[in-house]
């Protein structure tokens, strides 16, 4: 597999199970070694921010300790940090329930607080793993709609892999499908749609059209 | 008042079932004692028995906290790499089969006639369902919290108390529940060879035939064990209140 992706890109990313989407996405966050290649980025180090396909939050700390456990271990103080988690959890809307343990929270709740741990760093790069893959519909549309706000706003680079090709023609400015096997890249698309996107989009034709290309390349095998 | 009289209930039908069986002389009472025979033996011998419940306590409790600590720590150990696993985890495996009634002896060959030998029987029985439960804990760990902290370079110190500690602390709870009532029998076998408190109480009332002294001295390590017990619950219900299923019903 070649490809590179620009600074500042939305790219989603998508496949059949088993296709390594998200082998692709934990070798780029150094967390699995690759097989043979090179992964290179410019620069060399920046911070990097995971969101798992779980909300994947510490079920003992509260709403704002969560957010702000990335600032705590890369050894920031206690002010400083609780400082940023906040503002954070203000960005996804979640100002209010910082004293909450996520056992109180609803599952789209929970991937919020998840999202503004992935944000308080202000990483460059924001890689997210099937994230909304466990929420229902309309709590899945209102997390894309803001996603794609605080992308806009933040001007990081996203890797969003996703099974959904609805998701991934909503989110994305560009779109990667892979091959079942052996890492080959099948498309690779530069989505044609409006970059604000909000729920009214979801049911143009535009859409329908770029959804229409994707499934086409995912059913080629 | 509701959670208490289920169990109440029981409780009183056989204790007056049993002393009116002893009563009639339908059971012999050097057998059986009459449940009013034991609460007198209770009264009468209320400072040997008050003295014998100390010290058994305090044997109980320091082998009780000597396995918790030591048990948490070798399951530490054992966590950190695969290979100290493999040499080391069949040795815990096989000190839980020891039989302690066997080594008891040994103890006292060991530590002398007194409460050395007692906590170390203590210890022996109460640590292994603290070294495997805490071990199972540790071993748990959600893998996607393990890279979030190694996405953050966090150090594998930081990463044991900040993330595989207290996600193992149910685990490590019900390890010490367990250890809790083991503790309390190791200390009375102990006791038996070679040590003073309920557990020579027993021995010795055994042999004078004052069957409702061994009841009552069983009965008062009964309840040490309820009490530890109860401590642990009241530990876990305050640290794991506010996250974890099994203290959330209701």
């Amino acid at each position: 597999m070649d490809l590179s992706i620009d600074s500042g890109e939305f790219l989603a990313v998508l496949g059949p199970s088993g296709c390594g989407k998200s082998t692709l996405l934990r070798m780029i966050a150094r967390l699995s070694p690759p097989d043979g290649g090179r992964i290179v980025t410019e620069p060399e180090q920046f911070q990097t921010a995971f969101v798992f396909q779980d909300a994947s939050l510490l079920p003992w700390r509260t709403v704002l300790d969560n957010a702000a456990l990335p600032l705590e271990l890369l050894g920031s103080g206690r002010e400083a940090r609780y400082a940023k988690a906040r503002a954070a959890l203000a960005q996804v809307g979640l100002a209010e329930a910082e004293e909450r343990y996520p056992a109180q929270l609803s599952g789209g709740m929970r991937m919020r607080v998840s999202l503004a741990r992935a944000l308080v760093t202000e990483p460059r790069l924001l890689l997210m793993d099937e994230p909304f893959a466990a929420l229902d519909e309309i709590t899945r549309f209102n997390l894309e709609v803001q996603l794609r706000d605080l992308w806009q706003r933040r001007g990081m680079t996203v890797i969003f892999v996703t099974h959904s090709i609805s998701e991934a023609a909503f989110l994305a400015n560009r779109a990667v499908v892979l091959a079942r096997r052996g890492g080959k890249i099948r498309l690779d698309r530069h989505i044609d749609l409006p970059s604000d996107r909000t729920n009214d989009l979801r049911s143009d034709p535009r859409l329908g059209h770029e959804m229409k290309l994707l499934m086409g390349a995912m059913e080629e095998e | 008042m509701k959670k208490f009289l289920p169990p109440l209930i029981p409780l009183v039908v056989i204790t007056l079932a049993v002393e009116s069986s002893v009563r009639s002389g339908f059971v012999p009472s050097y057998l059986v004692p009459a449940p009013s025979a034991v609460l007198r033996a209770l009264i009468n011998s209320r400072d040997e028995l008050a003295a014998a419940m100390a010290k058994t306590s305090a044997a109980a409790l320091l082998g009780f906290a000597l396995s918790t600590l030591t048990g948490i720590a070798i399951a530490v150990l054992l966590s950190s790499s695969r290979a100290i696993q493999r040499a080391f985890y069949p040795y815990a495996v096989f000190f839980q089969t020891v039989p302690i009634i066997a080594i008891a002896p040994l103890l006292v060959i060991w530590f002398g006639y007194g409460m050395k030998t007692v906590i170390a029987s203590a210890f022996i029985v109460s640590i292994f369902p603290v070294i495997a439960n805490t071990l199972t804990g540790l071993l748990s760990t959600d893998p996607a919290l393990r890279d979030l902290f190694r996405l953050y370079g966090a150090s594998p110190a930081v990463t044991l108390v900040k993330l595989r500690f207290p996600a193992a602390l149910p685990q490590i709870l019900t390890g010490l529940r367990v250890a809790s009532g083991l503790a309390v029998i190791g200390a009375i076998v102990g006791e038996f060879i070679g040590g003073q408190g309920l557990g020579s109480v027993v021995d010795v009332a055994r042999t004078q035939q004052r069957v409702d002294k061994v009841f009552a001295a069983v009965l008062l390590a009964s309840v040490l064990g309820l009490a530890l017990f109860g401590l642990i619950n009241l530990i876990s219900a305050v640290t794991l209140r506010r996250w974890h299923a099994s203290e959330q019903a209701s």
